[in-house]
């Protein structure tokens, strides 16, 4: 557990760190549970407990909110931003990764660096956590679907990753690959996708300071279906760009295939960006519907070009953003 | 052995049915109205657009249903859920014309004629919409039996459409279990008549 110095100089934990009710009395009941693993030392029981941590999961993570890149629009409700999710690892209905990512084994865990760097690392998840300091960043979150949320996610720029590897002049984009385990994920059967799950980024876009490394959300671990243990939040572009449950980065010299573009290469392009002047071919994006906000009595809300994070745009001058979409 | 019902008892079976086929819509309107929908512009669009297309293959199965068990009283069911199949397509339209466009008629119809996909579902829909409107005994009186029969076999161009409105749909995910399980039902239910037609036909002479 992380104790910062408040700013007033007096130790005294954040509001975010305070933890609530019902994860200190899940807590409890899972100790309590873990008492009984030991005294009947059953198979039934421990099966019982893997899902009970799956569902303690959420142990707070001390952080210090980053006002600037924080936008103050109302936080989406927590049971919405870790009940509805698109995680096909875990089942294609919006429901089914909180229903099924309890078996999701996020510890140990490690994450590989590697690729057009002078130094590839292993790191595991408690050195990422250490790597740089834990900021909190509450950020818009735009689906490719045309809803959104607000959500307070927990990490540090990406940046202070890759930095640690050095990377090489060759390196031009980045790779991020999801773990593929048949026996943790049950959607791996389904072949909506070619597991596993990659996604890039240009490098410029991955050193910008807004990309996320994401270990948690709402001053908690990230639960297992938000892409435990550590995902990748890139706030300007649709959502399906934050590739989750990360097990490889890998720098290279050429565009990645990423796992979208594959299946349906004209209906989500590389770059993904947030606009509200492309439409998607099914449907349009000039607006969106923020989850417990939009309801049937008020237009939907107008999307914004990049998501609203309008610091992005120098990262793309003098290209066409309908091509490159 | 042909199940026989009274009048009566078929009344009794169209209120049931009436009560089940109204479930679903409940469901909707109870989950928008408490607040459990995380999405229900989304849950809206989606569960009226999948008891459409339910309600259209139970119509479908109606006339195949009678011929291969002899319960002749199962037509008199036909016009009932052939009209729910009307009133979740209706659902689905005005979901879309109000979440979507938020009753923008023009922006409306130049998003059906941008994408494929919706216009054939919208094809679909407007051809659901004089099946309906005849659907009354005054207007089967009015139209004559026979024509009254050509207009509905309108259903005929109506399942393959709301397929393919399906299938198109599903595509961008690569989910197609449900578009061919679907696919496979219309397509058999519409490959019975054919063979039904076919074979009424005397057969001619072999030379």
């Amino acid at each position: 557990m992380l104790f910062k110095r408040h700013p007033n100089g007096i130790d005294l934990p954040y509001p975010s760190e305070i933890t609530p009710q019902e994860i200190y009395t899940g807590r409890r009941e899972f100790i309590t549970r873990m008492a009984a693993t030991a005294a009947v030392g059953s198979g039934v029981w421990e099966m019982a407990n893997r899902e009970a941590f799956a569902q303690t999961a959420g142990q707070k993570l001390a952080a210090r909110a980053n006002v600037a890149l924080s936008t103050d629009e109302k936080q989406t409700p927590f049971k919405d931003a870790a009940g509805y999710n698109n995680f096909y690892e875990f089942g294609l209905d919006k429901g089914d990764p909180a229903d099924n990512a309890h078996t999701l084994r996020t510890r140990p865990w490690t994450v590989r660096i590697e690729g057009e760097v002078r130094k590839p690392l292993t790191l595991d998840i408690d050195s990422l956590l250490k790597l740089a300091p834990l900021e909190e960043r509450i950020y818009r979150l735009r689906c490719v679907e045309g809803w959104s949320m607000v959500i307070p996610w927990v990490g540090y720029s990406l940046s202070n990753l890759l930095k640690q590897v050095e990377p090489t002049g060759n390196a031009k984009f980045v790779e991020f690959t999801t773990l593929a385990d048949s026996k943790q994920m049950p959607g791996l059967r389904s072949g909506v996708l070619d597991w596993p799950y990659v996604e890039g980024l240009r490098i410029d876009e991955a050193m910008h300071p807004l990309t996320l490394l994401t270990m948690g959300m709402y001053g908690q671990v990230l639960p297992n279906q938000n892409g435990a243990p550590v995902r990748l939040i890139v706030p300007w572009k649709y959502g399906f760009k934050s590739a989750k449950s990360i097990v490889r980065i890998r720098l290279v010299s050429r565009q990645p295939r990423t796992a979208w573009n594959d299946s349906a290469p004209r209906e989500y392009g590389f770059y993904s960006n947030v606009n509200p002047n492309v439409d998607h071919p099914r449907w349009s994006q000039a607006s969106e519907r923020r989850i417990g906000e939009t309801g049937l009595f008020q237009p939907k809300k107008k999307t914004l070009m990049f998501n609203g994070y309008d610091q992005v745009a120098s990262l793309y001058t003098g290209m066409d953003l309908k091509r490159y979409f | 052995m042909a199940l026989q019902l009274s009048n009566k008892q078929v009344g009794w079976v169209k209120v049931a049915i009436f009560v089940l086929a109204l479930v679903p819509f409940a469901r909707l309107v109870w989950g928008t109205a408490s607040g459990s929908f995380t999405d229900p512009l989304a849950a809206i669009t989606n569960s009226s657009g999948e008891w459409a297309l339910y309600f259209l293959c139970i119509t479908l199965a109606v006339t195949p249903l009678r011929r291969f068990t002899g319960w002749n009283w199962l037509v008199k069911l036909r016009r009932m859920v052939g009209l729910f199949t009307f009133f979740y397509a209706l659902v689905h339209f005005i979901a879309f014309l109000w979440f979507d466009h938020f009753f923008d008629v023009a922006a409306m119809l130049r998003d059906v004629v941008k994408r494929p996909f919706i216009l054939v579902g919208f094809i679909a829909f407007l051809l659901l919409v004089p099946l309906a409107a005849t659907s009354t005994n005054a207007m089967i009186k009015r139209l004559g039996g026979k024509r009254w029969q050509w207009l509905h076999r309108l259903i005929y161009a109506i399942g393959p459409l709301a397929i393919l409105h399906f299938w198109w749909m599903k595509a961008g995910k690569n989910d197609f279990a449900q578009p061919i399980l679907f696919g496979a039902i219309v397509a058999t239910l519409l490959a019975l008549r054919v063979f039904w037609h076919v074979r009424r036909k005397p057969q001619p002479a072999r030379a």
